[in-house]
């Protein structure tokens, strides 16, 4: 089966300080996959440089596609064709993401009006539909607003409004529930549930909280300082986290009910991208790391279970057990 | 809304009003009229009998009473060196200083706001740096010191244009350049630092993963939000329409406001310059007022704060 979006050894540095240090993924039709990881690791970084919405200072190489069409190199008006008409990205804080001092259904219909040629009150119709259908209530009333009369939860909900106005196939949302309050979080992860059900399109949800991305994702990928260390289905991932990094994330996550043991943090904190071992970039901070982690750097392998891992001394299978039980009842 | 600018104009008369009693105060404390109008050896009773025909013997807040009462009922004085209507004599001068000042504001305009955009969006490349040498320069050099340079490059050494003195279009063309220079080079590096500003927020990325032209990014969603910053600055060289001529008026023997106001302080000829500096403070605040308005307009988060 041919892959929706396919990235391979995507490389980004700034001012020739590597983030990003070749990034392979798979995006399948319809498929929901999950981004994690630390802030700084690459998960945003990986789809702006795929959709070419870094700034120019940045350094890009490597491949991506769609549906086979390579979209790295290509001029300006290809990669604005995909943009929004077969990738629509939206963003962590959606009250700034949205134009200040333009209205709200202008904002929207611009997009209906780019992408599918719609005009007038058509395209206002079109518009509104959109605002309904992702739950902004009145939205007749309420479409010549502008964002700062609107909530941030509601922000966010205009803010997929017009992701969807180009009827994608892919959905990046980055980050899409951080800047909420708990419960809007919630909302707005049925919503992207009950969406991706009633469109069908691909969604890649990058996050760091394995519980939304669980909830929402079939697959993740673990992100550690700009490489994926762990990629495997939710299921697997959940059920055993081989690597030391993802078993860290899952013990950092409080319980709702239960005991209240004390957290485990991951000692230390992301490295320095300019700092970088020649090892792995996680063996400061691993409770497995033997001295050759220092200077080898393990690849990324895939293994009898087909997931991918990268990592000398993985966490037994064994040892999982405590953590799914964790899980279930935390989350 | 009507409160709104009910309130700012409350706030543009106690403004006028106090450029007018400033002039009036500094004026009267800083010379003599008499003895400049009249020289240095006439005698005492002439002075007398001159500051008592012109109202000159009364108590200073006397004048001032009477001064106050006479500009609400429409009066603004008589020359004393010219014996007319001061109101006259200034109205008289306004073409030749607008006939300057517009064409400048305008050069500021059309070449300032551009380069300085595009400067922005092409940051780092060289002909960013080349805006940011040119604006700093602009600004930098007073305009007396460029005016004389223009006369001796353009009127001395090349003979191309007249260094002084009002007659064909040519002899506007080096007090207008000269007049524009800092302006432009203030409009460039503004726009430039709001427009790089705007282009690094959350929105234009969003604007762009929208799927937008590039050019439809920039002019749909990126000035309409660098506006605001850019309008404060058009809104000082639209006030300062009248009020920017003084230097550049002498030093090209231009016979404009300006100029009027240099040698009516050297006469110390009250009503005229009470009347310019009055015209001045009202041309500020009205453009003031109208950037006010305009606020609004350009960015809705500002009207709420606006009708309070």
């Amino acid at each position: 089966m041919s892959h929706l979006v396919e990235i391979r050894d995507l490389k980004v540095a700034f001012d020739s300080v590597q983030v990003l240090h070749g990034i392979d993924l798979n995006v399948g039709r319809g498929e929901a996959i999950g981004l994690v990881g630390e802030s700084g690791c690459g998960k945003s970084v990986t789809w702006l440089a795929a959709l070419g919405l870094l700034p120019g200072k940045a350094a890009v190489s490597g491949s991506v596609r769609i549906e086979g069409r390579e979209l790295r190199g290509v001029h300006r008006s290809a990669l604005e064709s995909v943009r929004g008409g077969r990738i629509a990205m939206i963003f962590q804080d959606p009250s700034s993401a949205l134009n200040p001092v333009l209205r709200v259904g202008r904002q929207i219909t611009e997009a209906v009006s780019l992408h599918r040629g719609l005009r007038g009150e058509t395209a206002r119709a079109e518009a509104l539909r959109l605002m309904d259908m992702v739950g902004i209530p009145d939205a007749r009333r309420r479409f010549d607003l502008y964002p700062h009369e609107f909530s941030g939860g509601q922000c966010q909900r205009l803010m997929i409004a017009i992701a969807l106005a180009g009827e994608p196939d892919l959905l990046i949302a980055d980050e899409p529930t951080t800047a909420l309050d708990a419960t809007i979080q919630a909302q707005m992860l049925d919503l992207l549930i009950q969406l991706r059900t009633e469109t069908g399109m691909a969604t890649v949800f990058i996050s760091h909280d394995l519980g939304a991305v669980s909830q929402v994702c079939e697959r993740v990928c673990v992100m550690y300082a700009g490489r994926i260390v762990e990629q495997a289905s939710i299921a697997q991932l959940f059920a055993n986290p081989r690597h030391p990094y993802t078993r860290g994330l899952f013990d950092a996550i409080p319980r709702l009910d239960g005991p209240r043991d004390r957290l485990i943090p991951i000692p230390g904190t992301v490295p320095d991208p300019r700092y970088l071992a020649a090892g792995c970039a996680f063996a400061p901070r691993c409770p497995n790391a033997a001295a050759y982690c220092d200077f080898q750097r393990p690849a990324l392998d895939t293994l009898a279970d087909g997931r991918h891992l990268a990592c000398f001394n993985p966490v037994p299978p064994a040892n999982s057990l405590p953590v799914r039980r964790k899980i279930l009842e935390g989350v | 809304m009507i409160r709104f600018v009910s309130i700012r104009l409350l706030r543009a008369l106690v403004t006028i009003l106090a450029v007018v009693t400033f002039a009036f105060v500094v004026l009267r404390i800083s010379g003599d009229p008499a003895q400049v109008m009249l020289g240095p050896d006439v005698p005492q009773d002439a002075v007398d009998a001159f500051r008592e025909a012109w109202g000159l013997d009364q108590p200073l807040w006397i004048q001032y009473l009477a001064y106050i009462h006479s500009i609400f009922t429409g009066d603004l004085g008589i020359s004393m060196r010219d014996k007319e209507s001061a109101l006259q004599l200034v109205l008289e001068r306004i073409p030749a200083t607008l006939q300057l000042t517009i064409p400048a504001l305008l050069l500021k305009l059309i070449i300032g706001i551009p380069a300085g955009v595009y400067a922005a969006l092409h940051r780092q490349s060289g002909i960013d740096r080349g805006v940011i040498m040119l604006s700093i320069l602009g600004f930098t050099i007073p305009s007396f010191v460029m005016g004389l340079l223009l006369v001796l490059i353009f009127s001395v050494t090349l003979g191309l244009l007249p260094s002084g003195g009002q007659g064909t279009w040519m002899h506007s063309l080096l007090p207008t350049i000269t007049m524009s220079i800092g302006g432009i080079g203030l409009l460039a590096r503004f726009s430039r630092s709001a427009m790089i500003e705007v282009m690094g927020q959350p929105y234009i990325r969003t604007a762009s993963a929208k799927g937008l032209r590039w050019s439809d990014v920039v002019w749909q969603h990126a000035l309409p939000n660098a506006a605001v910053p850019i309008v404060t600055i058009v809104g000082f060289m639209v006030g300062a329409l009248l009020a920017g001529a003084v230097v550049v008026e002498s030093i090209f023997s231009w016979p404009g406001i300006g100029r009027l106001l240099v040698v009516s302080v050297a006469n110390r000829d009250l009503a005229v310059v009470q009347c310019i500096l009055l015209l001045i403070a009202a041309t500020m605040v009205v453009s003031n007022l109208i950037v006010d308005l305009l606020y609004g307009w350009l960015d809705p988060r500002l009207r709420g704060q606006a009708a309070h």
